[in-house]
């Protein structure tokens, strides 16, 4: 038992906010795309002050968790990692009984008065509970290890796409499949499971009724209208061409802020939630698009960074996994309001209005704090094989 | 952690990692180059294009709403209808000065204050271009008005849409039921695609159970229009499917004939067709002109509907729950004959009241003097309350409720009504979990004659008797026969049976409900027919307790403690095609008030074929106004809704 993961050195020489758990670099890039949000959100919402301050609410609370998360050492969130992963599984069993019970879609539950997303929890906890097992193994870790891991987030999965909420299943199985990844599946399965996706996408193309096996009806029709969006114009076709109407009309530099008329005349759907981002490429422009993108550029390698010099196998695959999975919210995101995939309805990290994402996403970086800012001083982020034996 | 993890590994593991992370950079900065790519070509390439089609978005892709599916009766006859409309609507992004817009309408065709209120509160609701009905159901006159004026109202404009009317709105309130604006709950639970266009849904009734089957689907069409919201050029059109026709089991005649019956009187009718499920009849007094809602209630009226103590928003039929009194005594006697408590032989004495052995209360008869020597038969035919309470005591609540599930009593009975009630068929744990209460067995002896903890709804009266005359077949109750053509029934093999212990019980019961009409002592002979055999049970629930020895006295009781009359029924006892329960609230005795109401209902349905006939026609005469609409039918249309109009305010 190494003492030094439950009570680490004592470091008064360290800077205040290491003390504080707290990595400046991630810090300053989140509050900037907060802040950045806000704005893009007082646009997008016609100038509805109430909605900002809400928003503002939503995002002190996110910091307050962001920073209580990076207290806790990553050797607490180990003991943590299958408690969560089995709260979220029982939670979502919860959902599903009483969406049966409500005859409708359900995704969240009520505690202590509190509309909560057990999918949320599960987003955290997939990745926790991976990066846990795979760290617990010997490594290099198996093939059958990681078809355990795999198994491990197909469970949550599962239960997700019942509710029915396509893109949180699949962005649970995937943030599984990251912190497969990064302990070191190996490049043919990789291949092989990207094979399976593109064949998979291949047949539905061919005959579209392969997706009623799995999808509910008005998912098959997302889907299906992203091939062809003036086939539904109404429906999600109706917001992918609006929003790329936005977009293309922007420009280079943007119409202004306040001054984008696609969305100020009502053309948007969910303008402030899901398609902000057609809100910030119309008013900013091209220009604008890349320096937004390159705020969350820079907090992904951040992120990465953290990864690579982290002291611990379950730190250093956890702090990739949240990082790529904050980047997956980003691209399918963009990806979808600029058409090049289907509208699943995941909102632009951070900058999107809704309390449930900000949160998840500072707890992830709250994670990431921990991580980088609890390693063992003594070896100043290059780790020894010490850190492994417990 | 493992210990076998050596130097070397380790820092192969290191590197691993590390490529890993390369890795990953490498395809975060290719997929951020697809997304830049992908809008590099729609800002800056293709920039030109989408800023026309922003800057003169004339292009607009408008919603067709389907037709909702209309509803008949089994004889054609229509009771939800959609009927055209001229409206008054105006595009909020085209005007200026609403108000002042609206004031100078006001002047050239009445607005109401209520007009106005509805007006803006749908703006709020709309996106900015969309046009919102300031008036709806125009006149004649009022059109020409506005015609001769319009070119000073810019952003204003007519337009027909379809509206909802229900011609016997009175009588079919609870059944049919009604649409009204969809509001926000709804709108979170709707594919809102599939609404665009669609200003109302379902709320009630069988509007609103067969909602999804009724609504149909939008279609779409993409129009160019020009600055003032005038559509100069469709580009496409794809049409939308209309909802689907439903025909019911249900009678419109049926139906008029229990609610005139019923009188002054609040209470219940409900008709089943043995052979079928349907449900023939279901009428619920008082009833309300259901057409109120289609537009928005106003305040006033809807306060009315609200207050009013009769309760006429509430359908009784499915939702009401009454202690039924005997009514349940033959289901009870079935009960003790198939679980073997009581056989045909067995007789009691009736000394006109009844004892828990050890136990002080005394529990009294209806007749004071006694029975005498009851067996089941006459049980039934006179209704003795002590041969009934202690089958009950014999039996045990929780054998009782367990066999009276089987008739669905307790139980929802699976209309296709929404929020149908499941009453209560009380048990032991029932009431522990309802009250927290022990179950004692002066319960049991009260629920023995129907009383108690025991509530039915009166379909569930009318269902149960119904699988006593089916033999047992569970037939789920429909008030639908046909969705756009399509039968709804279940073939014969699919019908549930309750598993019988003996068919000669079932005979047994029949024979007691026969003598109840039949007999010259039975309850209800004053309602024997000539033409066919009637079974029968009537019922009499006090609505007040009655203390030991305190007389129920009708003329010193003010009328909303008089007891409620009840009667069960079906025709003809041999072949049974129609079931009965008629519960007449405050109505004093079964056999007097409520017996005659179901022999009317039975008469109309078994003897009065020609009634049928003359639907028949009448309904063709509809369908063939319907396919050539003359201009004075439209006119008179629009008449009904302007009159309909003067009450009309958001709820």
């Amino acid at each position: 038992m190494n003492i030094s993961i439950l009570s680490p050195p004592k470091r008064e020489n360290a800077p205040l906010l290491a003390r504080l758990h707290i990595d400046l670099p991630l810090l300053t890039g989140v509050l900037l795309l907060c802040a950045f949000g806000l704005a893009m959100l007082y646009s997008a919402s016609g100038s509805d002050m109430a909605m900002v301050k809400r928003q503002l609410l939503n995002i002190a609370m996110a910091l307050v968790i962001m920073i209580a998360i990076a207290q806790l050492p990553p050797a607490v969130l180990k003991l943590l990692s299958p408690w969560f992963y089995l709260a979220g599984i029982l939670l979502l069993v919860a959902v599903l009984v009483m969406g049966d019970m409500g005859k409708g879609a359900q995704r969240w539950l009520i505690i202590a008065g509190f509309r909560f997303q057990p999918s949320e929890l599960v987003k955290i906890a997939v990745p926790m509970l991976c990066a846990l097992y795979l760290a617990s193994r010997p490594q290099p870790v198996r093939s059958w290890h990681l078809l355990i891991a795999l198994f491990l987030s197909l469970i949550p999965a599962a239960l997700i796409i019942k509710q029915p909420d396509l893109g949180t299943a699949i962005l649970v199985t995937a943030a599984g499949l990251f912190t497969l990844f990064f302990a070191g599946l190996s490049w043919r399965l990789i291949i092989f499971i990207v094979t399976i996706a593109v064949a998979g996408i291949s047949a539905i193309l061919y005959n579209p009724d392969y997706l009623d096996l799995f999808l509910h009806e008005y998912q098959k029709r997302r889907v299906l209208t992203l091939f062809d969006p003036q086939n539904d114009p109404l429906g999600a076709g109706y917001h992918i061409i609006q929003s790329t109407i936005a977009i293309g009309s922007g420009g280079i530099f943007g119409k202004g802020w306040l001054n984008g008329t696609q969305s100020h005349l009502d053309f948007l759907p969910e303008q402030h939630t899901d398609f902000i981002f057609a809100v910030i490429a119309e008013e900013l422009g091209f220009a604008g698009i890349i320096v937004m993108l390159l705020l969350y550029l820079f907090l992904i390698l951040r992120g990465l960074y953290i990864a690579a010099v982290a002291d611990s196998v379950y730190g250093r695959l956890l702090a990739g996994t949240m990082t790529l999975v904050f980047f997956i919210y980003l691209l399918v995101n963009t990806g979808m309001v600029s058409g090049i995939l289907p509208v699943v309805g995941v909102p632009l990290p951070l900058v999107s209005y809704g309390g449930t994402s900000i949160i998840t996403i500072m707890v992830g970086f709250g994670i990431l704090m921990s991580i980088h800012t609890h390693r063992d001083y003594r070896e100043s982020g290059r780790c020894e094989i010490t850190s492994y034996i417990d | 952690m493992a210990l076998t993890t050596t130097k070397q590994q380790y820092a192969i593991m290191q590197r691993l990692f590390l490529r890993r992370i390369i890795a990953t950079i490498i395809f975060v900065l290719l997929s951020l180059g697809a997304v830049l790519t992908r809008l590099y070509w729609l800002q800056v390439t293709d920039h030109a294009h989408y800023q026309t089609l922003s800057t003169d978005n004339r292009i607009r892709l408008l919603p067709l709403p389907p037709e909702r599916g209309e509803i008949r009766d089994r004889n054609g006859i229509l009771l939800a209808r959609n009927i055209p409309s001229n409206d008054l609507f105006i595009f909020p992004d085209k005007v200026k000065d609403l108000d002042e817009t609206i004031a100078q309408l006001a002047q050239i065709i009445p607005i109401s204050e209520d007009d106005r209120k509805r007006f803006f509160k749908l703006k709020r609701r709309q996106r900015r271009f969309e046009r919102v009905a300031i008036r709806t159901g125009l006149n004649e006159r009022e059109m020409a008005a506005f015609a001769v004026e319009r070119h000073r109202f810019q952003g204003v404009d007519m337009g027909i849409t379809l509206r909802r009317y229900y011609p016997d709105g009175e009588l079919t309130a609870h059944v049919v039921g009604y649409i009204g604006r969809i509001n926000e709950r709804e709108l979170e639970t709707i594919d809102q695609a599939d609404y665009s266009g669609t200003s109302h849904i379902g709320k009630t009734g069988l509007e609103r159970y067969y909602e999804e089957q009724l609504h149909g689907e939008v279609g779409v069409q993409k129009v160019e229009m020009d600055a003032t919201s005038h559509i100069m050029r469709v580009i496409e059109t794809q049409p939308s499917i209309n909802g689907k026709d439903i025909r019911l089991h249900f009678d419109i005649e049926l139906q008029r004939i229990a609610m005139e019956e019923l009188g002054e009187h609040s209470g219940a009718v409900v008709a089943i067709d043995v052979k079928s499920g349907g449900v023939l009849a279901l009428a619920s007094k008082p009833g309300f002109d259901a057409n109120l809602f289609v537009d928005g209630i106003s305040f006033s009226n809807y306060g009315a509907l609200r207050e009013n103590p009769e309760t006429p928003l509430v359908n009784r039929t499915v939702h009401g729950r009454y202690p039924p009194g005997s009514t349940i005594k033959p289901f009870y006697a079935l009960a003790g004959l198939e679980l073997g408590t009581v056989t045909a032989n067995h007789s009691v004495w009736c000394p006109g009241h009844y004892k828990i052995k050890g136990a002080g209360r005394t529990f009294r008869d209806w007749k004071k003097s006694g029975h005498g020597t009851t067996n089941i038969f006459k049980a039934i035919e006179q209704s003795c309350d002590v041969y009934f309470y202690n089958l009950a005591y014999n039996m045990g609540i929780d054998r009782l409720h367990d066999f009276m599930s089987l008739f669905r009593f307790g139980e929802q009975t699976g209309v296709d009504m929404p929020h149908e009630t499941s009453a209560v068929m009380p048990s032991v744990a029932w009431k522990k979990k309802r009250y927290n209460k022990v179950w004692v067995p002066g319960d049991t002896v009260n629920a023995g004659i129907g009383q108690g903890f025991v509530l039915v709804s009166p379909l569930q009266l009318a269902y149960a008797t119904a699988v006593i005359a089916g033999d047992g077949k569970l037939i789920p109750p429909r008030l639908a026969s046909h969705i756009d053509g399509i039968s709804t029934g279940l073939a014969d093999s699919e019908v549930p049976r309750i598993k019988k212990q003996s068919p000669l019980h079932w005979q047994q019961v029949i024979q007691g409900m026969s003598q109840v009409v039949e007999a010259p002592r039975g309850t209800a002979k004053r309602i024997r027919s000539k033409e066919y055999r009637i079974a029968g049970k009537t019922g009499t629930a006090q609505v007040i307790s009655m203390k030991q020895n305190e007389d129920y006295d009708e003329k010193r009781l003010a009328k909303e403690k008089h007891d409620h009359a009840l009667f069960v029924a079906f025709a003809p006892t041999d072949n049974p095609r129609i079931a009965v329960s008629v519960i007449v609230e405050h109505g004093g005795h079964g056999g007097s008030t409520a017996a005659p109401i179901a022999r009317r209902i039975m008469d109309a349905y078994l003897l009065e074929e020609s009634i049928e006939t003359e639907q028949q026609a009448t309904a063709e005469e509809q369908e063939n106004l319907q396919e050539a609409p003359s201009e004075e039918t439209e006119s008179e249309a629009g008449a009904e809704t302007g009159a309909e109009r003067e009450a009309t305010a958001e709820t």
